[in-house]
């Protein structure tokens, strides 16, 4: 099961890399998505991969009888989810708000801030285009 | 006890949702965010007193006792950084009541402030690894909201570059918090320390140190992982980028500061050798990108990763007094950078430009902004006796005792090149006549907007003066929390009592 997870892990970090190397920030995004998957589910592999150890207290105990799963990594995983969910909400709208206000998604197009005159780059140029 | 240490994380937050209620309300919000800010600076000086005289302070939230619980923990090194946070965090709200216009106001700039405020707290008073990252977070969200608030071209532009290398930083970390957990079994970073210590995988645990490493470098812009930062601090207004200098970049450097002194300290030849490259490359490469540079705001944010590089010179060189060196330095950076930021500001309102190509002969006309100019730049370059001189002075001591007479080299030439920056603003906007003759007045800066604009850069000067004249409890406060670095015996003793 490890393995499984390892594998699953690295094929999502490399389809992120190879995403956040493209120059549309949607692309990018879709990257930084994928990697945050990627780092959830190695903190749940980090936890330990079990199959129907159930961790609940018979009564009676304090303390589960036999080897439980260990609940703690997905605490963890839930809450990077909702606080990922809430960065990748805000990105998505600065992405959009960014190709309204300066007519680009093209990284390398994007030079106001770097003191440049503004390029007029058109919004799409077909394949790599806003609407991906 | 609890409630002091969580008191600087609580006042903030409290402060954020009662500015976001009364947003329609301008001067109560304005001055409910002044008040938040002032209370703020006093709990923190009662923290500081308390560390001071009883020690490390630690407790655990929720009554879940450590390490299971969330453990808030305040040593020396944390209300240092709590403190310097209350004092910026002050006088850049007194200055952001005549910079900051009515419309960021009304779109929520008080709230975002002191959320980030709240966040930069909470990860310097954080026992815990995972809820670290959380305040990372925090402090990340309303960093971004700050960043764009308004939405003009140039900071929409800015943000992009910002967000995405600080988001790709906040996975990585995470990732790493993953893996350390996978093989220690603990979150709590006392915890961590005995685990780490224990551990005999020491192979893959250098591999986890260089993940945090790459993690924390991209938030404390280091080379080669600094270019969001100056695609960005230029672009919102200047109170928001004077506490974004001030502070952002340091939580990074503090970061690394507290986990390569207490948790991964298993192959120190290796990580600290790394993080002493990375410092001087990060010292060299900032201070040339800055001669480069014509915009003032842009050059004070290449410096902000030159001056990067001395703290984590001082990590990197792990004997005491570079520990000192490191802490003193942070303290004496976040006054110093966040006063010249604001500063800068002042001049844009004056002249009508941030370009040096534009502006001039501020000195014939304000020579009492030029005389507050020149403290906190003269600092920065390390002239005595300004604090920059004896931040300096510790660091370049240290790495002669450690015998890297090449570092310590590099240091004092990074120093020289500042002060070749410094006079290029000095000459350029205070010095030379005014291109168009004249100096016109553009902003009219009525009396209360002077006031409160120049009422936190002459705090902050004389703060700087302050450091640089009785240096001595400064330097004994660094020399403790070094102490306490090193030998993290007293702070793992306190956070786990009574845990087993």
């Amino acid at each position: 099961m490890e393995t499984v997870m390892a594998v699953l892990v690295g094929a999502l970090v490399a389809a992120s890399v190879y995403l956040m190397l493209r120059r549309n920030v949607v692309k990018f995004l879709f990257g930084l998505i994928l990697m945050s998957n990627a780092a959830n589910l190695i903190i749940f592999a980090s936890g330990r991969l079990t199959q129907a150890e159930p961790p609940l207290v018979p009564d009676g105990l304090s303390e589960p009888a036999v080897q439980a799963a260990n609940a703690l990594p997905q605490a963890l995983i839930l809450t990077a989810i909702v606080i990922g969910f809430g960065l990748l909400a805000f990105t998505l709208v600065l992405v959009y708000r960014s190709w309204r206000v300066l007519g680009t998604v093209d990284g390398d197009a994007m030079r106001i801030a770097e003191g440049e005159s503004p390029t007029a780059v058109p919004a799409s140029d077909g394949k790599d285009g806003a609407n991906a | 006890m609890t409630w002091l240490l969580a008191a600087p994380i609580l006042i903030p937050l409290a402060t954020s949702i009662l500015t976001f209620a009364t947003r329609s309300a301008p001067r109560l919000k304005r001055t409910i965010s002044i008040a938040g800010s002032a209370a703020l600076l006093w709990v923190a000086v009662w923290l500081v007193a308390r560390v001071w005289t009883d020690g490390i302070l630690a407790t655990q939230m929720g009554g879940w006792s450590a390490p299971f619980g969330i453990t808030l923990v305040a040593d020396m090194l944390s209300v240092i950084m709590v403190l310097i946070t209350a004092i910026s965090g002050l006088a850049v709200a007194v200055y952001a009541l005549a910079d900051i216009d009515a419309r960021r106001e009304m779109l929520g700039f008080h709230a975002l402030f002191h959320v980030l405020i709240a966040g930069v707290c909470g990860a310097f008073l954080t026992g815990d690894i995972f809820n670290l990252y959380v305040w990372f977070e925090v402090m990340l969200i309303a960093s971004f909201g700050l960043l764009v608030l308004g939405g003009d071209r140039a900071q929409l532009d800015g943000g992009i570059k910002y967000v995405a290398l600080n988001l790709v930083s906040t996975i990585l970390f995470l990732g790493g918090i993953g893996l350390l957990y996978g093989l220690t079994g603990t979150l709590n970073m006392a915890d961590l320390h005995v685990a780490v210590q224990a551990s005999d995988q020491t192979g893959l645990l250098t591999v986890v140190a260089v993940l945090f490493l790459v993690a924390f470098g991209i938030k404390s812009a280091v080379f080669p992982l600094f270019f969001w930062l100056p695609a960005s601090y230029h672009t919102p207004p200047v109170a928001i980028s004077a506490i974004f200098a001030g502070l952002l970049t340091k939580v990074g450097v503090y970061a690394l500061i507290r986990t390569f002194t207490l948790i991964f300290t298993h192959d120190i030849a290796y990580t600290h050798g790394a993080l002493l490259v990375v410092a001087v490359l990060t010292m060299v490469t900032g201070v040339l990108g800055a001669a480069a540079q014509s915009q003032v705001r842009k050059i004070l944010s290449f410096h902000i990763i030159s001056q990067i590089g001395y703290m984590i010179l001082g990590l990197a060189l792990y004997t005491p007094l570079a520990i000192a060196g490191a802490v003193f330095y942070l303290v004496h950076h976040i006054i110093v950078k966040a006063n010249l930021f604001l500063v800068s500001g002042v001049m844009q309102r004056l002249t009508g430009s941030f370009d040096l190509g534009r502006i001039g002969g501020l000195y014939k006309s304000r020579p009492v902004l030029g005389v507050l100019f020149l403290i906190p730049a003269f600092s920065l370059a390390g002239f005595p006796p300004l604090s920059g001189f004896w931040a300096k002075f510790l660091l370049v001591k240290a790495s002669l005792d450690a015998e890297a007479y090449v570092v310590a080299g590099f240091a004092l030439l990074v120093g020289l090149l500042t002060v070749f920056s410094m006079t290029k603003i000095w000459g350029e906007g205070f010095w030379k006549p005014h291109p168009d003759g004249e100096l016109k007045v553009q902003g009219r800066l009525g009396r209360r907007e002077t006031a409160c604009l120049m009422l936190p850069i002459a705090a902050l000067a004389a703060l700087t003066l302050c450091i640089g004249f009785y240096p001595e409890p400064f330097v004994n406060a660094a020399e403790r929390s070094a102490a306490e670095l090193l030998n993290p015996a007293a702070y793992v003793e306190t956070v786990l009592r009574g845990a087993r």
